[in-house]
């Protein structure tokens, strides 16, 4: 053969235009996390151990913090509220998870549906239905005996309406991945109902137990708008950012909370990947799915427990609807929609809704295209070198980082004179970049769950009839992941409207969401108007859910037909 | 154990002139990052030739055909389609077709647009693409059922889809990646024998993947056993059954019985826990060294124990399957243990129950013998 003369050293293995094509993608998703994450949080941990005058301090900054009491009681504070606050959620989720999916009682979608009522409106409702309540002026005041709903209690209780949804989702899902051949097993060798449970139900839910703990602590530590608003004088890590950067203009001081914020988020992001890891390894692809069987002993209570806590959440929104449409609470309790006209309120008005819908619906077009695509190039492209491990850490991070420290990072790196990006600097662009960042790892996982779904071998049969990557992507992985894809859309879209902590540093005199329009009305005594906007802004994230509803069911019917 | 191994896989490529060969694999190696997963493996596949790579999970076959498919580039040597070399081409670049064990078929488009799927461009102008289209559903027998989502088939249905798919574009090669390993026995066995003959009329060089002996022994013109990233031996399937060139081909191609042994004067006697026996393959071999004998069920002699002919060894039955056409006695002489298989009209006469004693004949010609690595 004459080629065999020829062939000396072996030939690199040549890329196909595919591989090019996929090759780009990671770097440009590499790229945008590089910018919009990775070198913000540069910066700030930078700026914690910078001086005013920019130059190095060392620890001088964190030594100045933890001489300073009043700072870390605001640490032990968040510490002590958050694992109380899922000490109480946790169990509580657990037994109305464990109704949803281990037992027989009816309307089990509307038991779903209003457990999400709280992800739907900001946290700041919550505490503001509380006030209501409980507050100086609160209907119901006498309960507390004289105690106050300002400080820590008042923080826990809005705490653990908002964090219960997470709870409850995580714990549904640990719920509902049993194995009905354990349950068979264990009946079999004649073990009471209450020995099952410890043996089989718990151990098979424990890692969802402890990713719930773990979840619902990270949002109670960094969660800003509940103590903001109900937190009085109790000084917590999230609120004393806000402080230090709004307050007092002390960008070092308010990035080393930032980092110390960070600790407890980065702990608790680890032990839930921990948890996640033996997850998997405990399930197994043979099992066969439990379907439980009616037994009223075990229904009838569950369905009471189901049914208060289905009412107390509808009653605290309620309640805050209520408060907005009051004319002078709570001396005055006739009806009035004069709190929905913000321009009395607020400069912006309305415009401030308007600017969170263009900018929950940017984030959530821009996003789902970014989450899909980075997700798609990280798990089918090349797995060959460090850059796809790297990618896939990164996607991971946003999850770890609160919201308020991101926000801040954003503020110092962008704002940074020299930073060619500056220019983003007060844009909504920003907003929008910053929300899709902090909201990604959700979607991202969501992304890479349903494209994992599909058969590893599509590429490869796409290339083995030469037909572009590109193609295949548009032909067969888009049109598959629909649901998913509408799934982050709304996910984007739901949390962008809602969030604070993210956007609070960022929001410039033209760009001010109506989650930031929210605090500041509260701030300046105007209760009823702030629980009219969180109502505003309830109403929309309630539409965009239903109409994700009713656009997957159409969706479904047009292009899904090959689910039969 | 035998160091030839390796001599007998080259020493095949280079017989078979590979000048002419159609697929020519020289010296692949594939490694993971330490793990070793082909060591430099050499075989040539003629034009319209039927090759299966055969060997338990973990041998390297899979990794061989995507490094043949370009899906998963060798770490060294070369790879020759048609005199072209292939070794780093894309697989968009290359000459071939593809069926995987899980069909790989998109769920959202309908069977015809899956087979479609790769005509394209302006060689497929509209009307072309659906006569090929009707045409290769034909082939395969499906040709009413092109409207129909592939969830809505059967498994062997989409195995067929998937073929129709992989031939649309008239490639030179077609690969099968385990094709058959998802559907039930039945099915299986049916469709082996079609793809054998669609292979045949359409005169496509094809290599198959599998576990599967019988599989491979039906439908392959000749049989690559691999074990542990290592070519076995290539050869057709009576080749590989009756004339193993390993001592793991003689355990992994059929059932057989294997017993260690030592070469015992005069020439061609092996002695194995006491037990004398004569066989033709350690004439050759010096006397003291050590081997390893395969012998097949079927290849045994069975006789009364009464009626015990001379070079018989004495057998104890221990155990006894009725197999339906065959009967299996396992048999104990001694530290031996022995399978042999017999008619079951045989068994009245033999009275071979468990307990009994029976005359066992190893023929001399049938013995497999290797010998041992030190």
């Amino acid at each position: 053969m004459s080629e065999a003369v020829l062939a000396g050293q072996p030939s690199r293995p040549r890329r196909s235009l595919d591989q090019r094509i996929m090759r780009w993608g990671l770097w440009l998703a590499l790229a945008f996390l590089l910018a919009f994450l990775a070198l913000p949080l540069a910066t700030l941990l930078l700026r914690a151990f910078e001086t005013p005058e920019g130059g190095f301090a060392g620890i001088a900054n964190f030594r100045t913090y933890v001489t300073t009491p009043a700072l870390l009681a605001a640490a032990w504070n968040s510490v002590w509220t958050a694992a109380l606050t899922a000490a109480i959620v946790v169990p509580l989720a657990f037994i109305y998870a464990y109704a949803l999916t281990r037992a027989c009682i009816p309307a089990k979608p509307l038991f779903r549906a209003v457990m999400m009522l709280p992800l739907l409106a900001p946290s700041l409702l919550p505490a503001l239905a509380l006030i209501y309540l409980f507050g100086n002026q609160g209907m119901l005041r006498w309960l507390l005996m004289g105690g106050s709903i300002y400080g820590p209690s008042g923080i826990v209780a809005a705490q653990v309406f908002y964090c219960f949804p997470s709870a409850a989702l995580i714990l549904a899902v640990a719920l509902s991945t049993a194995d009905a051949r354990l349950y068979e097993a264990a009946a079999a060798l004649r073990a009471t109902r209450l020995r099952i449970f410890w043996t089989v139900t718990l151990p098979g839910a424990r890692y969802g137990l402890v990713s719930a703990f773990v979840v619902v602590f990270t949002l109670v530590v960094t969660d800003f708008g509940i103590p903001k608003v109900i937190g009085g004088q109790f000084p917590v890590l999230a609120t004393d950012v806000y402080k230090q950067v709004v307050g007092l203009q002390d960008f070092n001081m308010g990035a080393v909370v930032g980092v110390v914020l960070l600790i407890p988020a980065v702990l608790a992001f680890l032990l839930d990947r921990w948890a996640s890891r033996q997850r998997t390894a405990t399930m197994s692809g043979r099992a066969v799915p439990l379907r439980p069987a009616p037994r009223a002993v075990r229904d009838r209570p569950l369905l009471a427990v189901c049914i208060l806590v289905a009412a107390t959440l509808v009653g605290i929104v309620g309640v805050a609807v209520w408060g907005s449409l009051i004319r002078f609470w709570p001396y005055n309790l006739t009806l009035t929609l004069e709190n929905y006209d913000f321009t009395r309120f607020d400069t912006a008005g309305w415009d401030s809704v308007w600017l969170s819908v263009r900018m929950a619906a940017m984030a959530a077009a821009v996003g789902t295209v970014i989450v899909f695509i980075v997700a798609y190039v990280l798990d089918r492209g090349s797995q060959h070198g460090p850059l796809p491990g790297i990618g896939r850490f990164a996607a991971a991070v946003p999850l770890a980082v609160p919201g308020l420290v991101l926000g801040l990072a954003y503020v110092l790196f962008f704002n940074h004179p020299a930073n060619p990006l500056g220019f983003l600097y007060g844009t909504l662009a920003i907003l929008v970049l910053n929300s899709v960042v902090h909201f990604y790892t959700v979607g991202h996982l969501a992304a890479v769950t349903a494209i994992r779904q599909l058969d590893p071998e599509f590429e490869s049969v796409g290339a083995s009839m030469r037909v572009p990557v590109w193609v295949t992507f548009g032909r067969v992985t888009v049109p598959m992941c629909l649901p998913a894809i509408l799934e982050i859309a709304i996910y984007l879209f739901v949390n962008t409207m809602t969030t604070v902590s993210a956007v609070i540093f960022l929001y410039g005199p033209d760009t001010k969401p109506a989650s930031v329009a929210m605090v500041h009305m509260d701030e300046a005594g105007q209760a009823s108007a702030a629980a009219a906007m969180g109502v505003v802004i309830l109403g929309i994230t309630v539409t965009a859910k239903l109409a994700q509803l009713l656009l997957g069911a159409l969706l479904g019917r047009a292009t899904q037909a090959w689910r039969r | 154990m035998t160091a030839a191994v390796p001599d007998i896989a080259t020493a095949t490529a280079a017989t078979s002139r590979p000048r002419d060969a159609y697929l020519h694999v020289e010296e692949v190696g594939k490694q993971f990052g330490t793990f070793v997963a082909l060591h430099r493996v050499s075989l040539t596949v003629q034009a319209g030739e039927f090759v299966t790579f055969l060997g338990p999970s973990g041998c390297g076959k899979t990794t061989l055909l995507r490094g043949i498919a370009g899906l998963d580039p060798p770490t060294t040597g070369r790879i020759m389609q048609e005199g072209r070399d292939i070794t780093h081409l894309p697989p968009a670049e290359r000459d071939f077709g593809i069926v995987f064990q899980s069909y790989a078929l998109f769920p959202n488009l309908t069977v015809a647009a899956n087979v479609a799927y790769g005509l394209r461009g302006p060689a497929w102008p509209r009307a072309r693409v659906r006569d090929r289209v009707a045409e290769l559903l034909g082939i395969v027998g499906l040709a009413d059922q092109g409207a129909k989502y592939p969830a809505q088939l059967s498994g062997g249905q989409q195995q067929r889809v998937a073929l129709a798919r992989a031939l649309a574009n008239e490639p030179g090669l077609l690969l099968l990646d385990e094709p058959l390993s998802a559907l039930d026995a039945i099915v299986r066995q049916h469709l082996r024998q079609e793809i054998r003959s669609l292979q045949q009329r359409l005169g496509v060089t094809t290599v198959m993947v599998t576990h599967d002996q019988e599989e491979a022994m039906g439908v392959s013109d000749r049989i690559v056993v691999m074990s542990r990233g290592r070519i076995e031996q290539i050869g057709t399937p009576a080749e590989i059954y009756d004339r193993p060139a390993s001592p793991f081909v003689a355990g992994f191609i059929g059932h057989s019985t294997r017993f260690e042994a030592v070469v015992d004067s005069p020439p061609g006697v092996l002695v194995s826990g006491g037990v004398r026996l004569r066989a033709d393959a350690a004439r050759p071999l010096l006397f003291g060294t050590r081997v390893t004998c395969f012998i097949r069920p079927e290849h045994l002699r069975i006789d009364r124990g009464d009626e015990a002919p001379p070079g018989s060894i004495v057998a104890r039955v221990t155990g006894l399957e009725f197999l339906g056409p065959v009967c299996r006695l396992s048999l104990e002489a001694g530290p031996l243990r022995l399978l042999a298989t017999i008619a079951p009209a045989d068994l009245v006469v033999l009275e071979a129950i468990p307990g009994a004693e029976v005359a066992a004949t190893l023929p001399p010609e049938r013995l497999m013998v290797f010998i041992d690595d030190v």
